[in-house]
């Protein structure tokens, strides 16, 4: 998507455009996580393997590991023991390749910025450091707007939308991203249902395209051969459940 | 009066762009904080006969990595480690304070000194302005996503953690250039009041700090004028302005929105 996009100086979570083509998208191999300062780990002797273009679901009680896991393989927390890599790279040497939809909560909503703008922030990676949103970047979020039936919000500022709009924007950035590995954290959580029909529309046009993506939900809804596989999270590792 | 008027300016331009980002990312006790921590650094200065400017900023550098490295520990809590330097370092003050026989040579430090602003001053004041401003400016989309979703930023390499570094190294600069004009109590209001009044209305954080940036102006200007033909309290009259300006955006804001 920004292949004619050159940054100035790169963010340093990006390998310059050496993708590795083998490998699948995530393995984990005898990956032990936790939190720092907590010496209690929360998933142990973790086993996974993703291959690319696979949609896998993480289910599991509140506080089972989902996020954590998620927060892992997006570089937020750094792994204890074992091998974790993400399409052939370690873990956050390629991020422009990886994107990551955050829980709600996690945002400051009330950041005075309209819905174009907030977008355009998932171009940033393509951008690096200094150089600013263009013309380009701008017209491309438009147009992942326009996809979402989001684009009459474009001017609006981000706490002038209900909670499902913020999600749909939120899956927007990660659009504009434009990264073969998706890893979303709940991104049906508290959503109304018109808004959940167009979020659930816009995965399943995302798994068509064949991106990869690991979802941690509550609610496995998705419609009909969405989900390649699902792993339970709980007990402090996670297993593929029967299909 | 000049060089006074030209030093509110300058001060209030620096707080105010700063302190959009403090107040947006609810770090003002951090902000308040660190215009009572400078003043061991300030009397240390004074007695020493070297520039105050100094001694400010060092005490504000190390109030801020000293918040900060005590926070990445994660024994104590932000609020907690702040609330621990912020009463030791302004004891610390009040007691290099007291070796001196007099009270009355440490006013300038405490309430500001703006009429007594000299060149050297207006050229150190000019020249944060300067980093300030240019910083904001060159970090400006890596700052503002740092703000909304500091998750994404770290995801992405903007590396946040550096950039909140950056922010509270910018915010020591911007607090020491106040405090020369309302001393050491009140440096905080330029930094806050102005912010908070601005993002109320603002719909951009660059509309934000243009808007700040005006009331910050506007009290600087207004209240030197004030005291200046009333004789009073230089300090006071600047910051009394700036609150007048907050409290009329929240009526005016709270009543448009019923």
């Amino acid at each position: 998507m920004f292949s004619d996009t050159k940054p100035w100086l790169r963010y340093h979570a990006t390998c310059g455009g050496q993708h590795s083509i083998d490998g699948p998208a995530v393995s984990l191999e005898n990956v032990t996580l936790g939190y720092p300062g907590n010496q209690e780990p929360i998933l142990q002797s973790l086993n996974l393997t993703l291959g690319r273009g696979r949609c896998v679901s993480l289910v599991g009680d509140n506080g089972a590991g989902k996020s954590t896991l998620l927060k892992s393989l997006a570089g937020l927390l750094s792994k204890r023991a074992g091998e974790m890599k993400i399409l052939g790279h370690a873990v956050g040497k390629c991020h422009h390749q990886v994107s990551y939809l955050p829980q709600h909560r996690e945002i400051d909503w009330s950041f005075p910025i309209n819905v174009r703008r907030f977008v355009a922030t998932g171009a940033y990676i393509h951008l690096g450091w200094f150089r600013r949103s263009g013309k380009t970047e701008l017209e491309r979020a438009e147009a992942i707007l326009d996809n979402l039936q989001l684009l009459d919000l474009g001017k609006k500022r981000l706490n002038e939308l209900s909670g499902g709009q913020q999600q749909r924007v939120l899956l927007a950035r990660t659009l504009l991203h434009g990264a073969e590995l998706l890893l979303l954290d709940e991104p049906l959580n508290a959503v109304d249902a018109e808004n959940r029909a167009r979020l659930i529309e816009a995965l399943h046009a995302l798994k068509a395209e064949g991106k990869t993506m690991l979802i941690a939900t509550h609610d496995l809804d998705f419609g009909a051969g969405f989900f390649d596989a699902s792993y339970r999270v709980g007990e402090g590792t996670a297993k593929e459940e029967p299909a | 009066m000049q060089r006074a008027l030209v030093a509110g300016t300058l001060a209030g331009v620096n707080c105010a762009a700063i302190g959009v980002y403090i107040v947006q990312r609810r770090m003002s006790f951090f902000g308040g904080a660190l215009s009572h921590t400078v003043l061991p650094g300030m009397v240390f200065a004074f007695l020493r006969g070297i520039d105050i400017f100094w001694g400010a900023l060092a005490a504000a550098l190390a109030t801020a990595f000293g918040v900060g490295w005590l926070v990445k520990r994660r024994e104590v809590s932000e609020d907690a480690a702040i609330g621990v330097f912020l009463s030791g370092m302004f004891a610390l003050g009040i007691l290099m304070m007291s070796q001196v026989n007099s009270f009355r040579d440490f006013n300038a430090l405490l309430f500001g000194s703006v009429l007594g602003v000299t060149p050297a001053d207006l050229g150190l004041t000019a020249i944060v302005t300067l980093i300030t401003l240019g910083t904001l400016f060159a970090y400006h989309k890596e700052l503002e996503l740092a703000s909304i979703d500091p998750e994404y930023a770290q995801v992405i390499g903007a590396r946040p953690n550096q950039l909140r570094t950056l922010l509270l190294a910018l915010t020591a600069l911007s607090v020491v250039t106040a405090v020369r004009v309302v001393g050491a109590l009140m440096a905080t209001a330029l930094l806050i009041t102005p912010a908070a009044a601005a993002l109320l209305w603002a719909r951009s954080i660059v509309g934000a700090m243009l808007i700040a940036t005006g009331i910050s102006v506007f009290s600087a200007v207004c209240g030197l004028i004030v005291s200046y033909h009333y004789d009073l309290s230089s300090g006071a009259s600047i910051v009394l302005t700036a609150t007048a300006c907050f409290g009329l955006s929240w009526l005016l804001r709270v009543v448009l929105k019923r």
